[in-house]
């Protein structure tokens, strides 16, 4: 895609599609998503640990929730964003969409991975077991290895290129697990609980831990981008080594 | 030649190659039998409890020895060279790994559905039930080849691509394996397992839609 030149460049979004666009733009926006994640983050666990009141059920052990719940939602956004950047990296063939989907790979993973943690920790106290075979638990395990396999064939294959479009059409399969994941609940009848939010009945918490959970959610949310940018600018260094900008910027010493 | 003899040539081929090399299906079913008879021995014979686990140890066993197959999807006719001669044709790539999938389940998915019922018996599932595991095969399978081509052809001449392709495939198999045995389950504990074969089937149609197209780009690729 020929970037148009006229009118001021910020404007046409589609002049960050080239590495060497985007590259200084990542540089500028990765401070400024990791402080406002942090700052999200220290907020809402000071909210969720020491503002939000005891569960009348389950105590104080359902504090886990301001972390489970963020990072299982990151996980399978995560992978539909991915599945995103793959679909327009085939249809648009533009190469960053299928770095930024390398990039949000192994963010991903660590959340599937920490989902899957936090409700082992969170199962232990409730349930009595560390893991149970739950349509819910399961899928997310299953969710965990696709980000594996997905990591795993872009790593394995020499050159760019391929490994670009070969990911891409592995995000594009796996994707269709997702809403398989996120509908397991309702669908099967098994001991997770159900979604503490949904569309229809609205919340069925009380109001500081909603706020306390949409705020961590928002700090997984920033920190993923912040992680991602920082992976794209390595992906976009490796791939880009040979051009003059790269050589230019390295020699200038700058970051 | 149009994409439709295409498509039928290529199946004959490949049907024609597996003959001559019909040592390789008998692998596939010979591990398969092996697999399913390995799980009495460590569990224990207990006519009880084989009847109860049946239905998804005889399902697991027919997802490895599919599996196994395949790398032999793809790999020797890439290695040969003869891959890239079939890209060269004018029909769409699509088309030939249609007809590759298809010859594919004619290979694998059709042998291990028609011995499943002998190793049913053995675990003592009722006649009702090894009707339902050939039902839930017979529509199982197909997919099971189809998806399975995607990996395969992701992972043509990739280092260690038959682990990569395990661990690929098998997250994506998960849907397949819980419906098909999740049927044959049902039916040995009375109920109708309709409602399990009918997701097993749209499942089939999904596939077999956009696994040709998907697994046509990962073959390419490889190629190019």
């Amino acid at each position: 895609m020929k970037p148009s030149h006229n009118g001021p460049r910020w404007l046409n979004l589609f002049s960050f599609a080239s590495p060497m666009q985007f590259y200084p733009l990542a540089g500028r926006l990765i401070p400024l998503f990791m402080t406002t994640a942090l700052l999200f983050c220290a907020v809402g666990l000071w909210l969720g640990f020491a503002i939000a009141p005891g569960e009348a059920q389950q105590g104080e052990g359902y504090r886990i929730i301001f972390l489970h719940v963020p990072t299982s939602w990151m996980a399978m956004f995560i992978y539909i964003v991915m599945a995103f950047w793959s679909v327009m990296h085939l249809a648009l063939r533009t190469r960053l969409s299928a770095m930024m989907a390398q990039a949000l790979a192994p963010t991903g993973a660590l959340m599937a991975f920490l989902s899957l943690l936090t409700g082992a920790l969170w199962g232990k106290p409730m349930w009595g077991t560390w893991w149970v075979w739950d349509a819910r638990l399961t899928s997310m395990l299953l969710l965990f290895f696709l980000y594996l396999g997905f990591i795993a064939l872009t790593r394995s294959i020499d050159e760019p290129d391929r490994a670009d479009k070969a990911g891409s059409v592995l995000a594009i399969v796996g994707v269709f697990n997702v809403p398989v994941i996120y509908f397991s609940v309702k669908w099967w009848n098994t001991l997770h609980q159900g979604a503490s939010i949904s569309m229809e009945n609205g919340s069925s918490m009380a109001s500081t831990m909603l706020i306390a959970m949409l705020v961590m959610s928002l700090a997984a949310w920033m920190h993923s981008i912040a992680a991602c940018l920082s992976r794209v600018r390595t992906l976009i260094l490796q791939r880009e080594g040979h051009t003059r900008w790269v050589k230019e910027r390295i020699a200038q010493g700058e970051k | 030649m149009n994409s439709g003899h295409f498509f039928l040539a290529i199946i004959k081929r490949d049907l024609l190659l597996a003959w001559q090399q019909r040592g390789d299906l008998l692998v596939g079913v010979v591990f398969f039998i092996l697999v399913a008879c390995l799980f009495p021995l460590a569990i224990g014979p207990e006519p009880k409890l084989l009847a109860r686990i049946g239905p998804g140890v005889l399902w697991v066993a027919v997802i490895l020895a599919n599996l196994l197959a395949l790398p032999r999807l793809f790999a020797s006719d890439w290695q040969d060279g003869s891959l890239e001669q079939l890209l060269l044709t004018a029909a769409p790539t699509s088309v030939m790994v249609a007809g590759k999938i298809i010859a594919h389940w004619l290979t694998t998915g059709i042998p291990l559905t028609l011995i499943a019922p002998l190793l049913g018996i053995q675990y003592g599932l009722e006649s009702d039930t090894l009707l339902m595991l050939m039902a839930s095969l017979l529509l199982g399978t197909p997919t099971l080849s189809a998806l399975g081509s995607i990996g395969a052809a992701l992972t043509i001449g990739v280092r260690q691509g038959e682990m990569l392709l395990a661990l690929l495939i098998l997250p994506l198999y998960a849907p397949v394996l819980i419906f098909g045995s999740g049927a044959v389950a049902a039916v040995a504990g009375g109920l109708s397992g309709m409602a399990e074969l009918s997701l097993l089937a749209a499942i089939l149609c999904g596939t077999l839609f956009l696994a040709p197209w998907l697994a046509a780009i990962a073959v390419r690729l490889a190629v190019e």
